[in-house]
């Protein structure tokens, strides 16, 4: 028997992420690694379930296999659920042809069936892009009280940075009157976080009306919301003050995984009321040598620690030999580091293994570039892999190293 | 071939008694992030047992807490996968209604479970022995010999000095079991039970039916001396790294045996044979500017600001500023303040050692911190 749910989550984890290069070679953004035992995904997954929304479909298309694997029945997520639960949606075949997902908002379009069998009153669109810990019922609270039609949470921005993102101009009451795409000169400092909570009803019908229309590019950010604006309904803007990252760059992902460390980390993940679940992998603890030196790093199951580790982010089963130093870097998992290697201001892929005395990067004070080597590659030993080089095969290393 | 699992969880709960007033020996955490029933589980569900019968006798609301519906273990299944099995108790029995003392009167109790199993074997094992053994090696071995029991044995080391509470296992060449002897010298290299057995499934039936009439209590002098030379009972050698937790002297021993690469690897580091437990959803491990760690095996979850040696740190321990642990065993979510100096200390979950503080144990005698005590 169908159950009404009052609102589903669309989460859109369809994107290349083509900013983060060999990271996302052969995996969908949404499943990049982050903080040593998390996905990308697992921040709005989490949010969801920690806000009550047990229902979640997942569109994909990019890449999918990862994800697919990762998310799997949603057990981690406590989203295996008899009724409502994770669900993946992929692309299909209808009865008028096959069609790619053209944009955000016509792979909801494409998804209003799903969304339908729920008959919800609300609609919570995520992306995968973000790092961020939110309450999701207390802005679905928000956009019952102020009775909008959508709820797009925003963030204050720098000023100088508010070209980068979607800008909102709203009243004092937050009620939304204009809304740009990375305005050359903002007049506002409420940044668009991605995040919007639509009536469905309303939803469905400005959905249907674009779709229709040859000449959209089937985006939120581009057609719909501007489209909801001109037609007079209600958009709210939900002030958000926590901490909230982009990590669609090398640099903003690396940053994002520093957040982690310090002795009063920017972004704490330890935290009892807010947990972050994610799918494990069944390593063992982490083991630390007779002659590590661990400063001011994250480190997790698996890792064998023989040599020195500092201001850096490690994932599960990475290994660093004897004489190795790892220093402000992210490593996925289960890359080994070998002996008298040394990695700096560097993001390694899972699987890598650095050969022995090779050198990768350079020292962040004096690197400009973050250096990047794709995953399963293997550095020959005494490899130099020069600063900002971005490996994603093999191959690249003789043209990029020595 | 089919094969279902029975686990002890409380048999020899009296030999570790400050970690079971509370607890089974099931539950006794071990290895930063495990409890011992995950070792038997584990071996059981990577050889493809997929039902699972836990016999419990008392305090087992924390065993219940932790196997919850078996999910972690892949157990959670519409058929078969994880029970717990509580003592059988009628409530029109008048006879005083007396919880089983032996390990032949549990598997009494649980005549029900084995009789609707349908599987052709059933493999037994205790919770006090931690082992990463193939069991379908086991099975296998017990299929060739056409066995009816196979019992697999081990010989004690160094570290088992002085222990009584085993059994002697002597074979012919063959394998065949001559002799099955609750006395043992406790001397390195005799050959003992592990308590890990493959048994038919209908011969311990019938056994168990048998002794029942005869009123026998026990299943080695009943059960497996009774019918050496009249059955098929077999032994089978495993040399791999055995670990026997017989009193809290030796619990601590064995924790500081993880430090050991070997006894690591040969434990948890075995090609798809890997230990599954409860997961908590902690998040990585901090480690903060001033940590100094060497030769630790820490757990996720846990943030060090302090120095940490030859120790075992579970999910959730914070070291302050200025403290220095050494040879110690941390249970989950112990917190130590700033400038605490712990020497051969035990903590159980949640104790609290408040800044300033020193305590010290001997390896021979490590201070036990009990539950949730504040220091």
């Amino acid at each position: 028997m169908s159950r009404n749910k009052e609102c589903v989550a669309m989460l859109l984890a369809g994107g290349q992420g083509s900013r983060l290069y060999a990271l996302t070679e052969t995996n969908a953004k949404p499943a990049v690694p982050f903080g040593g035992k998390y996905r990308i995904i697992d921040f709005p997954l989490s949010n969801c379930v920690n806000s009550g929304i047990d229902t979640v479909g997942v569109l994909t298309q990019y890449q999918p296999l990862m994800l697919n694997e990762y998310i799997g029945n949603g057990l981690p997520w406590d989203l295996d659920r008899a009724y409502g639960g994770v669900q993946i949606l992929p692309p299909y075949q209808g009865k008028n042809g096959a069609d790619w997902y053209k944009g955000t908002a016509n792979a909801i379009y494409q998804n209003l069936q799903f969304i339908n069998r729920y008959d919800p009153e609300y609609v919570i669109i995520l992306s995968g892009d973000h790092i961020y810990k939110m309450d999701y019922a207390k802005m679905l609270d928000f956009h019952k009280k102020t009775g909008a039609d959508c709820t797009i949470a925003v963030i204050d921005v720098p000023r100088e940075e508010a070209s980068r993102f979607g800008i909102m101009s709203a009243d004092a009451d937050g009620k939304i009157f204009k809304f740009t795409e990375k305005p050359k000169n903002p007049d506002s400092t409420l940044a668009s976080m991605g995040i919007y909570i639509f009536t469905k009803s309303v939803l469905e019908k400005y959905l249907c009306e674009d779709a229709e229309d040859p000449t959209s590019s089937n985006d939120f950010g581009k057609n719909i919301i501007p489209n909801m604006l001109g037609g007079g309904e209600k958009l709210m803007a939900y002030p958000f003050a926590g901490y909230w990252k982009d990590v669609g760059t090398i640099a903003s992902l690396w940053e994002t995984n520093m957040d982690l460390l310090g002795d009063v980390p920017a972004l704490d993940l330890n935290d009892e009321e807010w947990r972050i679940y994610s799918r494990h992998s069944a390593h063992a603890p982490q083991y630390v040598g007779k002659d590590a030196l661990i400063e001011n790093s994250s480190l997790t199951d698996g890792c064998e620690i023989y040599g020195t580790v500092r201001n850096s982010v490690l994932g599960a089963g990475v290994k660093v030999m004897e004489g190795a130093e790892v220093v402000d870097s992210v490593i996925l998992d289960d890359v080994v580091v070998e002996s008298g290697a040394r990695v700096s201001f560097s993001i390694i892929d899972g699987n890598t293994v650095i050969g022995k005395d090779c050198v990768v990067g350079a020292p962040k004070n004096s690197a400009k570039e973050i250096t990047v080597i794709g995953a399963k590659i293997n550095v020959p030993a005494k490899t130099v892999v020069a600063e900002g080089a971005m490996i994603s095969k093999a191959a690249d290393l003789n043209k990029e190293g020595k | 071939m089919a094969v279902a699992g029975l686990i002890f969880s409380n048999i020899h709960d009296s030999s570790i008694p400050e970690f079971t007033t509370m607890r089974t020996m099931a539950s006794i955490p071990f290895g930063c992030r495990y409890r011992l029933v995950d070792f038997p589980l584990s071996n059981m569900v990577n050889s493809g047992i997929t039902k699972i019968g836990i016999i419990t006798h008392n305090n087992y609301q924390s065993l219940m807490d932790h196997i919850g519906t078996g999910k972690d273990w892949d157990l959670a299944r519409r058929s078969g996968g994880i029970k717990i099995l509580p003592p059988f108790i009628t409530a029109y029995d008048n006879s005083g209604s007396k919880l089983y003392t032996t390990r032949l009167e549990a598997l009494m109790g649980v005549t029900n479970f084995i009789s609707r199993c349908n599987e052709d074997y059933i493999v037994l094992s205790d919770c006090d022995g931690i082992c990463n053994i193939d069991l379908s090696d086991v099975i296998a071995a017990h299929i060739d010999n056409n066995a009816d029991i196979t019992i697999v044995t081990r010989c004690l080391g160094d570290a088992d000095f002085g222990i009584k509470d085993a059994t002697a296992i002597k074979a012919d060449d063959n394998g065949a079991v001559t002799e099955a002897s609750a006395y043992i010298d406790g001397v390195s290299g005799e050959e003992v039970s592990t308590n890990i057995m493959v048994v038919n499934r209908m011969f311990l039936l019938a056994a168990i039916r048998d002794a029942a009439a005869h009123g026998y209590r026990h299943f080695f002098k009943d059960i497996v001396a009774r019918r050496l030379g009249r059955a098929r009972i077999f032994r089978y050698l495993y040399e791999g790294t055995f670990i026997h937790i017989a009193s809290l002297e030796s619990y601590f021993a064995s924790s500081m045996k993880l430090l050991e690469a070997d006894v690591r690897n040969d434990l948890f580091n075995v090609p798809n044979r890997p230990v599954y437990t409860k997961l908590r959803n902690s998040p990585p491990t901090r480690y903060a500017s001033g940590a100094k760690v060497i030769n630790s095996y820490v757990a996720d979850g846990c943030v060090i600001e302090g120095t940490v040696e030859n120790s075992i740190l579970f999910r959730g321990v914070k070291v302050g500023k200025g403290t220095v642990v050494k040879n110690c065993v941390l249970l989950q979510d112990t917190f130590t303040g700033n400038n605490v100096a712990l020497n051969c200390v035990i903590t159980d979950k949640n104790a609290v050692i408040c800044d300033g503080r020193t305590l010290s144990g001997h390896s021979s005698m490590p201070f036990f911190i009990p539950k949730g005590a504040m220091v």
